[in-house]
């Protein structure tokens, strides 16, 4: 499936070669968050509330501070007082402190209220026990509709912000709304309307690895942070605001990370290590245990929609309307605009109008979560699509082909795109095997189609070249699914030197400028292109210094396969210095031959998938089975293509479990009830099968080798995929996410 | 509370450490013996990234209290390799970029380990339940699947 016209020009790139940073991770020899200690350190741990919404009335931090194996004790008025409290995202700083550590209310169950450093884990989980807090429990909401209702708790007022209308309860904290055309008249051109409200839990982003991080900061004010994190510069940033220190002051060192997904884009234990640190004096290393990942760390948010489309016999979408509101916790930041953007982003519409909500309830912050707010809406749209073609007697692939978005469509969401590449999978789609197998009794298929931004986001890298002719690149981007591999091909392609003689590593915040965190889709797109372009600055380098060696200009010198040679036949005749012959003489002439880039890219390229599934139902339990899966998915430019279809695949398995298990069950007292691995079920080996994937190359033109990124759109498509597929086997359609056995066979039920 | 001194073997090694009763087995590799290739995911059992072998059987180390150890065969993923020569699971793993963040790969090359030990030749159905008990968030298990039959397979052509 390679359109990308270019592939023969590449030498490394689009190859397949083992990751750099292999051994270290087959071994046990990687060093993840939890993997660090330091001479005196001391272990922390943090109280949390048991209520979903109370008052703070009083806490009595003496019994714990008087126990001998006790060296400090933080609370609220240990973090800076200088952050202010300002409306939606505008005082995310506060929004951000507010969430590590309650001040007046605890706001959901698991809100941090205090923490300890002892010198012992287990004194530390110990001392917790000597807090005593004092609360007065308030009434609470968890539930996104309720959450809005004129008689909903207000969690905190004056969190709303100016693009909230007036009369909307103070939960309502973000408003947004965009489209074109006129979708009351084009609903009156179809000839069938149907309109239709869905509904998604929150899930968790579920990494395998809890949050955990080791500070040291002294009474100078300077600090040093060992933390599994997507992006140390954010973390750097965000704790030295919370401890009212100076940015530069604190060295944030980012481990390898086991996995992140968007919920390790901001910061929860560290500042707590970092305060508590300040007070013993001594290190202090906090690890989260599995539960308080799930009470305390960013799950996405759920979601009530409510869509209606317009559509003629022929298949030609007349209008499209969707009101998306997003429940993202207790404070402001649940994408409802995202959402809203997203979810009719694939298709070539006349007439669309979208409306997104953000509204708080005493849940935790959610925190952004693969392609955030993007895959419930697709689930919403995707359904009555499906809806109408059934009803139509249409195609699903042919409907979505009649529609689909092409270069020069006007978004949904406002802007004209560029050369994408939806047509391109859906006509893979078409082609595929997989469309046309026959199913059994008993199964249905799904597809469906997803969209995704992309990001650019501020970006450095440093690549510095050493005498033996090898090269070292620093980039700032943690390495989450291979992407040192995708650097290195990249540097080799521009350098010409082979793929082994490339280090790259991720640097600290303390040896390379501002980087953007690890999200977006943006690692392979923005730190690639800042890794080409610190690698080409590196090779006008070499080029001069052989200009300068044979005596010609240096625009009369070019870079060829991993050699400067003379531009032409009238530069003069000379024989090709390879790179490793012009380092090994270059303290002599001129000093050390680096390159950098410090920008950030703009060209990020938005993003298209189609996915195919085949589901099958037991209608005497409720289970559903994926029995086939298909991932089709334009990837710009496949720079490692097999960790290309590891996205590919970890986004539809993250999706099959959002579809059939994994949701946020809360009780009547608001609090959390699935908090363990056992209760929160997140696929299992046995429960999935292989994933096929299909890589489609349309060259992204803000690329220079044409890459737009591939980790996010894979979660668009699956759940309204597999909830087409499971409506389909079923006979009836499931209008609310997790598809889990209960509430298939309450749909079974109820339709006779 | 006091102390125990526990003395056990890590993957042929004698070793000795002092613990206190309520911790894990995994509690005691990790900050005793600075083994922290096996990885703490959950701490009840459930996601297998602190998988290892006590006299050859799959354990959570998680679940398993440090003070059992005593005069145990203990294995863990920094034992699988044999020096500097890879054992064929962990060449495969990297072949078939089997692993994106890498967290859950210690527990998957213990538990696939010991199922080879125990079946040489398993179905693919049998290879994902074999390793149910190990979750990966990455990769939705495909590749890990592929390296563990396709190391099979190759250990079977050698022997």
């Amino acid at each position: 499936m390679a359109l990308d016209d270019r592939k023969s020009d590449f030498t490394f790139v689009g190859t397949r070669p083992n990751r750099p940073d292999g051994l270290d991770k087959v071994t046990g020899r990687a060093k993840f968050g939890a993997d660090i200690s330091a001479p005196g350190m001391l272990h922390g741990a943090i109280l949390r509330s048991p209520h979903a919404h109370a008052r703070i009335v009083k806490i009595d931090t003496s019994k714990a501070e008087a126990h001998k194996d006790v060296k400090a004790v933080v609370t609220r008025a240990d973090f800076s007082d200088k952050v202010e409290f300002k409306p939606g995202l505008s005082g995310e700083f506060w929004n951000v402190l507010e969430n590590v550590m309650a001040s007046d209310k605890a706001l959901y169950d698991g809100h941090a209220v205090a923490a300890v450093a002892a010198t012992s884990a287990l004194a530390a989980r110990d001392a917790l026990k000597l807090i005593e807090v004092e609360y007065e429990v308030l009434p609470h909401v968890t539930d996104v509709d309720k959450a809005m209702a004129p008689d909903a708790p207000i969690i905190r007022e004056g969190a709303a912000d100016y693009s909230v209308p007036e009369g909307m309860h103070p939960n309502v904290v973000r408003y947004h709304e965009s489209g074109h055309g006129d979708v009351d008249a084009g609903f009156a051109e179809a000839d069938l309307v149907i309109e239709d409200s869905f509904a998604t839990e929150a899930t968790h982003q579920g990494y395998i690895e809890p949050h955990a991080c080791m500070g040291s900061l002294g009474s100078d004010g300077k600090g040093e942070l060992w933390c599994t994190t997507q992006g140390h510069w954010i973390a750097q940033k965000t704790c030295a605001a919370l401890l009212g220190i100076e940015t530069s002051q604190l060295r944030v060192t980012a481990s390898e990370i086991g996995g992140g997904f968007g919920g390790k884009t901001t910061v929860f234990i560290e500042p707590v290590a970092l305060a508590l640190s300040r007070k013993a004096n001594r290190p202090v290393k906090i690890v989260m245990s599995r539960s308080e990942v799930f009470r305390a760390t960013g799950p996405t948010a759920s979601a009530s929609m409510d869509i209606k489309i317009g559509m003629k016999k022929d298949g030609t979408i007349t209008a499209a309307q969707g009101i998306f509101r997003l429940q993202g916790g207790a404070f402001p930041g649940a994408p409802g605009d995202m959402t809203a953007m997203c979810a009719f982003a694939p298709y070539n519409l006349t007439n669309v109008r979208q409306v997104g909500y953000d509204v708080m309830s005493n849940r935790p912050k959610q925190a952004a979560y693969r392609a955030p707010g993007a895959p419930m809406g697709a689930f919403a749209v995707e359904s009555v699509l499906d809806e109408l073609c059934n009803q139509l007697g249409l195609d699903p692939v042919d409907v979505r082909l009649k529609n689909a978005a092409h270069e020069g469509t006007k978004a949904s969401y406002g802007p004209t795109y560029e050369r994408i590449g939806l047509v391109e999978t859906l006509e893979a789609a078409k082609a595929h095997p997989h469309y046309s197998a026959p199913l059994k009794p008993g199964q249905g298929r799904g597809i469906s189609c997803g969209f995704w931004f992309n990001h650019g986001g501020e970006t450095s890298v440093s690549l510095a070249l050493s005498e033996d002719g090898s090269a070292q690149v620093m980039v700032g981007t943690p390495d989450i699914g291979g992407s040192r591999a995708s650097m290195a091909l990249m540097a080799a392609e521009v350098l010409g030197i082979p793929y082994e003689n490339i280090r790259v590593t991720v640097a600290d915040t303390a040896t390379l400028g501002y980087n953007d965190v690890s999200h977006g889709s943006r690692v392979t797109y923005a730190s690639g292109l800042a890794t080409i372009k610190a690698a080409r600055h590196a090779v006008e380098q070499l080029c001069a210094r052989a200009a300068a060696s044979w005596g010609i200009p240096a625009d009369a010198v070019k870079w060829e396969n991993g050699c400067a040679v003379p531009s032409g036949p009238n530069a003069g005749d000379f024989d090709p210095r390879p790179l490793a012959d012009i380092t090994a003489h270059m303290g002599a002439t001129g000093g050390p031959i680096s390159g950098h880039f410090e920008a950030t890219p703009e060209g990020a390229g938005v993003s298209f998938g189609t996915h195919i599934v085949d589901a099958e139902v037991d209608p005497e339990t409720g289970k559903t089975s994926i029995t086939r899966y298909t991932v089709i998915q334009d990837a710009g430019k496949a720079i490692h293509p097999t960790y290309v279809e590891g996205q590919y695949q970890g986004g539809a398995a993250q999706g099959i479990g959002w579809a059939l298990n994994e949701e946020y069950i809360y009780g009547d007292d608001g609090r959390l009830q699935n908090s363990i691995f056992l209760d929160y079920r997140i696929p299992v080996a046995s429960d999935l099968p292989m994933i096929d994937t299909v890589i489609v190359e349309v060259p992204n033109p803000g690329h220079p080798f044409g890459v737009r990124g591939v980790g996010e759109t894979g979660i668009v498509p699956p759940l309204a995929a597999i909830a087409n597929a499971v409506s389909n086997a079923a006979g009836v359609r499931m209008k609310q996410l997790p598809m889990s056995p209960p509430r298939i066979l309450a749909a079974l039920k109820d339709n006779g | 509370m006091s102390k125990l001194h526990v003395s056990t073997t890590v993957n042929g090694d004698t070793v000795e450490y002092l613990c206190d009763p309520r911790e894990t087995l995994l509690d005691c590799l990790r900050d005793k013996l600075n083994l922290t290739g096996a990885k703490e995911g959950c701490g009840t059992g459930d996601c297998g990234a602190c998988s290892v072998t006590v006299d050859g059987r799959l354990v959570c180390s998680c679940l398993m209290l440090g003070v059992e150890a005593e005069g145990k065969q203990i294995e863990t993923v920094e034992g699988i390799a044999d020096g500097d020569i890879l054992h064929p699971l962990q060449k495969k793993m990297i072949e078939y970029a089997a692993l994106q963040c890498g967290i859950c790969t210690p527990g998957v090359l213990v538990a696939a380990k010991s199922l080879l030990e125990k079946n040489p030749n398993p179905t693919e159905e049998e290879t994902r339940y074999w390793l149910a008990g190990n979750l990966c968030r990455c990769t939705g298990y495909d590749k890990i699947i592929r390296a563990v039959m396709d190391t099979a397979a190759e250990m079977r052509e050698a022997s």
